[in-house]
């Protein structure tokens, strides 16, 4: 296993830049995920770690080699792609071997290796079927058991998931997880979907126009999102938003007073002036629904609401803004009616509006800093 | 009448008269290769004195005894093998990398190569004996088989070329960066990974390319003056003389020039029946 170094690595095809300098460092046996919108660069820089993509300037090290002018085949890499690539004129077991077989391992070699992960994956069945005779489930399985069985330096995984419903995905993201945590390979993840980057990843590398936005543990990303683009991408349901201006009431209160004249207290941020244009970001599970004005809430208009076994999700327009709020209750309001939500002030985030970049809280007091 | 019996007599008729205008197809173009049959194996005698017969009162084999034994034929027949079939070879070997690289490499100038392809296959190929004829004979490539194999080479590449790239573009680019990782070169995985994938195309572009060199009259019969040289579509026309034409020995040398072409078909067409329907379905 090795440690992967991205240093200011850029890519551009002709006059257009997709990549603006990445510097990423990746540790020994770490589970980096990739994620960000369609077009945002990520599957380009697996890509140009794998070495199918050429990189135009910067440097990408596998173990402490520049590998910029490695072939793919030098770079002693597996990659999982989202088709899965296999090679449909050959069984299960000879797609598991041709990289062994091409590398002249030994035939015992070869079948032992290849019993063993076919043993942990669930193969052994299916080892002399055609991938066109496996289910999407199974050629995922497969393409896995073709990177295990070389064992790497590293795996890279081309939104691997993606192909597969919503059930299959659940359980192969914990397979893959268990597979990481038993093979403790270094592995770089590309996925779109938030909920994959947040249970899979030891950290997540968000990505957008080419550019890494943040870089931190899921947690970290969730709680403490350095931009709104950031905030907005991770999270489902996804952050509310609402834009307003800045005022300070004391050392230990500020509010954001939105267009409509309402007032929602946050604890201050040290950056913002007041009168500075702010967009406040408050994820649905801390916002609440309350009983009257008299408890601290504000007005909101119910426009739908959404059962989902566990929660509920309430959509109301605040400040004719769109407001989701989650609530474990089974709230049961009539479409139009008005209900009073209290925002959670030591959770709200604040971001400046002109640089989109969050505004932490100036004390320590809050949960967030 | 049922419901099931008015279904089943509905049935009847669709299948009926599908079936039929098949059969009235396939009668329409089978029938000058039946008739070909019928004239090579009706003797000499009874040819002009029957009039026109579905099948002779008597048949006999002396045509194809004549042109297999008393006619330069055998020797045409040589000619147009290696003639089609090292054309078909060559053409396929170029068309398979150059379709390669037009299906998976963006370069420079790829757009202008696609289209002086494409403006070679506008020309009617009589604008260009002339001028081709003046590069070939101080080659000392008139009146050869290496001379036929270049030209017809030349002009196959472009169609096959094209024919090749579109079973590629079939392939997903994924297949090869797979093998690369795995440890492939890229030619490497080309021709273990993407060849035998592409079989089917293959065996579409070989056959194409055969069938057009092998009934190839134009240039057969302007390039190549002397007898050593020549194919069967210029020998076919060595029965026609002056005075008369020799329809039996004639459409004899037809029934057998079909021969290694149906022979060729025969062992490609499970190729070819993949690769004609390649891409219909989602595989």
């Amino acid at each position: 296993m090795a440690s992967i170094q991205i240093e200011n690595a850029r890519k551009s095809y002709g006059a257009v830049d997709v990549l603006h300098g990445i510097d990423l460092n990746i540790s020994d046996g770490e589970f980096i995920v990739l994620v960000g919108p369609s077009g945002c660069g990520k599957s380009t820089l697996l890509r140009m770690i794998a070495g199918l993509e050429d990189i135009t300037s910067g440097a990408i090290s596998i173990a402490g080699t520049v590998v910029n002018e490695l072939q793919p085949k030098d770079r002693d890499i597996a990659m999982v792609f989202q088709s899965y690539a296999l090679y449909p004129h050959m069984s299960v077991a000879e797609n598991m071997s041709y990289a062994l077989a091409l590398r002249k391992t030994a035939k015992e070699k070869i079948s032992d290796a290849i019993s063993g992960v076919a043993e942990i994956l669930g193969l052994t069945a299916l080892l002399d079927r055609r991938p066109k005779a496996l289910s999407g489930g199974q050629r995922q399985r497969v393409a896995m058991g073709r990177a295990i069985v070389r064992k790497p330096q590293a795996f890279l995984f081309d939104e691997p998931l993606s192909n597969l419903d919503a059930r299959l995905r659940e359980q192969m993201r914990t397979e893959i997880r268990k597979l990481h945590r038993r093979l403790g390979a270094t592995s770089v993840y590309v996925t779109h979907d938030q909920i994959e980057a947040m249970t899979m990843a030891d950290r997540i590398v968000a990505m957008h126009d080419g550019i890494i936005q943040q870089v931190g543990s899921p947690v970290e990303i969730y709680d403490r999102p350095a931009n709104i683009f950031v905030a907005s991408f991770i999270g489902s349901p996804a952050m509310n938003f609402l834009e307003g201006s800045y005022e300070i009431a004391d050392a230990t209160t500020a509010g954001i007073r939105l267009s409509d004249g309402a007032l929602i207290s946050v604890l201050p941020v040290a950056d913002a002036k007041p009168g500075q244009a702010i967009t406040l970001g408050a994820r649905p599970e801390h916002i609440s629904i309350v009983a009257d004005a008299q408890s601290g809430g504000l007005p909101a208009k119910v426009e739908l609401i959404e059962p989902m076994g566990l929660s509920t999700l309430v959509h109301v327009t605040l400040a004719g803004k769109p407001i989701k709020i989650f609530t474990m209750d089974r709230p049961d309001y009539p479409v139009d009616s008005f209900i009073h939500i209290a925002f959670d002030m030591a959770k709200i985030h604040v971001f400046d509006t002109a640089s989109e970049k969050r505004l932490p809280p100036a004390n320590a007091a809050g949960i967030l800093t | 009448m049922t419901l099931t019996g008015q279904t089943s007599t509905r049935k009847l008729l669709y299948w009926g008269s599908h079936y039929l205008m098949i059969a009235a197809f396939v009668i329409f173009a089978l029938f000058p290769l039946y008739w070909l049959l019928k004239v090579s194996v009706t003797p000499n005698d009874i040819l002009y004195t029957e009039g026109v017969r579905l099948w002779p009162s008597r048949t006999s084999w002396e045509n194809y005894a004549f042109v297999l034994t008393q006619s330069n034929f055998p020797h045409y027949f040589l000619n147009s093998v290696i003639v089609s079939g090292t054309t078909a070879l060559v053409t396929t070997l170029i068309a398979a990398l150059t379709g390669y690289a037009f299906s998976r490499f963006a370069f420079r100038g790829k757009v202008i190569i696609v289209a002086l392809m494409l403006i070679t296959q506008m020309f009617p190929l009589v604008m260009l004996i002339a001028p081709i004829f003046k590069i070939l004979a101080p080659l000392g490539l008139t009146d050869s088989l290496t001379g036929l194999i270049i030209v017809y080479t030349a002009f196959n590449v472009p169609f096959a070329t094209f024919l090749m790239q579109s079973f590629f573009d079939g392939i997903p680019k994924d297949l090869e960066e797979a093998a690369m990782i795995d440890g492939n070169t890229r030619f490497e995985a080309f021709r273990a990974i993407i060849l035998p994938l592409t079989l089917p195309g293959v065996a579409a572009t070989l056959g194409f390319v055969f069938t057009a060199a092998w009934s190839e009259l134009l240039f057969a019969l302007m390039l190549v003056s002397s007898e050593s040289a020549s194919t069967f579509p210029v020998g076919l026309l060595s029965f026609v003389s002056k005075f008369s034409v020799d329809f039996g020995q004639m459409m004899a040398a037809g029934v057998l020039a079909l021969v290694p072409a149906c022979l060729f078909f025969l062992l490609i067409q499970r190729y070819l029946v993949q690769g004609l329907t390649a891409g219909a379905v989602k595989g």
